[in-house]
């Protein structure tokens, strides 16, 4: 019998076969944190251990956020950097980086085989460059941060087999509503979620990590896309290294025979950006240390057990909307269509990349926010924004009526800029449309993708993005 | 031992704590305060040490907030019943000591108010409505549940 990915990253991290139900101790390529970062240091004070175990192995980024909104954050704010000086923690991210994920991903922390720990429910982001990615709690990044280890039951696997070519102004936000409708916010509980197929293929690594991130809306334990060429270029652009250890071995064949990416509409006129290779990394980027393992390709055995299989055809796939509270209470755009909307969120670690803007640009172009609602933009990242800026795309959505943020979470989870009033709706390409997340429990939140916020920018209302 | 509280499905940690109180409320006791404030205001002033919660299927999916577990510790919850758990809430919730026992169709076998009783050890829960068992923990989490949570645990495997 073979082996899922889940049972070949963790079989190298414990060194010795392991299999779906077992539990084992495994110490994490990284441990990510964010704003919670200090009251994770108040629980690591409680262990009563002076120094954390691998300050290396410690990633800490400010986004939640950014820059504070008043002198309680800024407090918390102040403790995670003083924490840092005192355990030299190498790969802190201060308020100019962008949301967590991004920013490790940026940084070349992940990738293909790594097994990495977050004290936040979107670590699961990283499997989008094939790496084993877990979200945990606070007190457990604590003890992880004492000892360098935690318990980690092996995940059974759910394959979602994705063909079809993508249909015009549809992308991985449409897909990955569709199946949260299909099989549930339960659907994918405790599970590794791999997603695989022509169609996944042939989508960006920037559109893959919406699909990574957005497992955790289905329960994942972590969400996986086995890596390709697209992934060793993407880590080429943000100059991490060595990028494979060119170890394609049992890599399957993905050529994408009958599934293309289709027309971007974007046209001659578009802002457009091509980054170069190896010239994008932050100055103080941290990849090819010694202490993190090279990288290694991982892929599910054909033999291996799997413990359901989903497949999707996305050829005829309407443009998707997950109407309040409920990520998994789904239709398409148009069942709610003419549904007013007060405010527009183009971002966050789900959909706050250059492709997103550039999807949503896409639509936007030549045409005004409408005097009804209001647009926020927030890229991902301040690599993001530089590149948006360059492309050109800050400028045109200003010129649109947008307002453009500073990269962050933002109104994503209510704690910091860009709140709903009472009564109020708002379309958001974030990932939780949960009662009260963006505020109050009185203002409602639809989730869709870049593409049909800026639609509903334009008409002020819930707009099929296909009709503008 | 205590009353229970019956709630529905996916009840999410925004609901259980709000992510706007999330770096503003620190003190654990504090946390106490806002607890099910979207879901259900009046049972932070009902509820007493002992009770428990019962839901459906899928308690404490989306963020991985700790504090959605604590202020329920801190009111004095004794445990939660539901169908099944998002897998960071239960880990989240054994880290704090606070037992989380998977009952299929738990909120249509107890009703709220009525009296629970659990008898850990035997994996025993009575209510009027019946007597039932639930499956034992792993070892492993049945470790940290003995040593009274996950930093106690820890401290014990460092021999501090």
């Amino acid at each position: 019998m073979g082996l899922t990915f889940a049972e070949k990253a963790l079989s190298a991290k414990a060194g010795r076969e392991v299999r779906a139900g077992e539990i084992i101790t495994v110490e994490p390529d990284a441990v990510l944190s964010h704003d919670n970062s200090a009251a994770i240091a108040k629980n690591f004070a409680a262990i009563g251990v002076e120094k954390v175990r691998y300050p290396e192995r410690i990633v800490i980024v400010l986004d939640h956020c950014v820059p504070a909104a008043d002198f309680k954050h800024a407090t918390n704010h102040k403790e995670i950097r003083e924490f840092v000086a005192a355990q030299g923690i190498t790969h802190f991210f201060d308020i100019n980086h962008g949301v967590c994920h991004q920013v490790l991903l940026e940084q070349g922390l992940a990738g293909p085989g790594r097994v990495l720990v977050g004290s936040d429910s979107h670590t699961t982001s990283y499997g989008a460059v094939g790496a084993f990615s877990a979200g945990i709690g606070r007190t457990e990044a604590a003890c992880t941060w004492a000892t360098g280890e935690l318990w980690l039951r092996v995940p059974e696997t759910l394959v979602i087999t994705v063909s079809g070519a993508w249909p015009k102004r549809i992308g991985s936000k449409d897909l990955m509503l569709y199946v949260a409708g299909q099989i549930g916010a339960d659907g994918g509980d405790y599970l590794s979620v791999e997603w695989t197929g022509a169609a996944v293929h042939a989508l960006s690594v920037d559109e893959r990590i919406t699909l990574a991130n957005m497992s955790a809306e289905i329960g994942a334990k972590n969400g996986y896309i086995p890596p390709d060429d697209k992934v060793a270029e993407w880590l080429g652009c943000v100059g991490a290294k060595p990028c494979f250890a060119q170890k394609t071995q049992g890599r399957p064949d993905f050529s994408p025979a009958e599934t293309s990416q289709g027309d971007t509409g974007l046209g001659a006129e578009a802002p457009s950006y091509i980054p170069e290779k190896g010239k994008e990394a932050d100055s103080n980027s941290q990849q090819g240390e010694a202490w993190l393992r090279p990288y290694e390709e991982w892929h599910t055995d054909p033999d291996a057990e799997i413990a359901r299989a989903v497949q999707i055809d996305i050829a005829n796939l309407a443009p998707q909307i997950a109407r309040p509270h409920r990520v998994d209470n789904v239709a398409d755009v148009s069942a709610v269509a003419g549904t007013r909307v007060h405010q527009c969120l183009l971002g966050t670690c789900t959909n706050g990349r250059l492709e997103d803007l550039m999807a949503a640009w896409e639509v936007l172009k030549g045409r005004q926010v409408h005097p009804g609602t209001r647009l926020l933009v927030f890229p991902a990242s301040q690599r993001v924004n530089r590149q948006a800026v360059k492309a050109g795309l800050m400028e045109q959505f200003i010129d649109a009526g947008a307002v453009w943020m500073n990269p962050g979470c933002g109104p994503c989870l209510g704690a910091h800029e860009g709140a709903l009033a009472p009564e109020e709706a708002c379309i958001s390409t974030a990932n939780r449309n949960f009662k009260g997340r963006m505020g109050t429990p009185e203002s409602e939140i639809y989730l869709a993708s870049p593409q049909s916020v800026a639609a509903a920018a334009i008409t002020g209302e819930i707009t099929d993005p296909r009709e503008v | 031992m205590g009353k229970a509280f019956v709630y529905g499905d996916d009840i999410n940690t925004d609901v259980l704590f709000a992510g706007k109180y999330t770096y503003t409320v620190t003190e654990r006791s504090e946390m106490a305060k806002y607890a099910l404030e979207d879901l259900d205001p009046a049972f932070r002033d009902q509820v007493k040490p002992g009770d428990v919660i019962v839901a459906g299927k899928n308690f404490g999916c989306g963020s991985s907030r700790e504090q959605a577990v604590i202020c329920l510790t801190e009111l004095g919850v004794a445990a939660v019943i539901a169908d099944s758990f998002a897998r960071i809430y239960f880990r989240n919730a054994i880290n704090q000591g606070l037992p989380v026992i998977a009952l299929q169709d738990a909120a249509r076998k107890i009703q709220p108010g009525d009296e629970v009783t659990i008898d850990l050890a035997a994996g025993k829960l009575t209510a009027p409505s019946g007597a039932y068992s639930f499956p034992a923990f792993s070892p492993e989490v049945q470790a940290i549940l003995d040593a009274g949570g996950l930093v106690a645990y820890t401290q014990q495997k460092l021999q501090l």
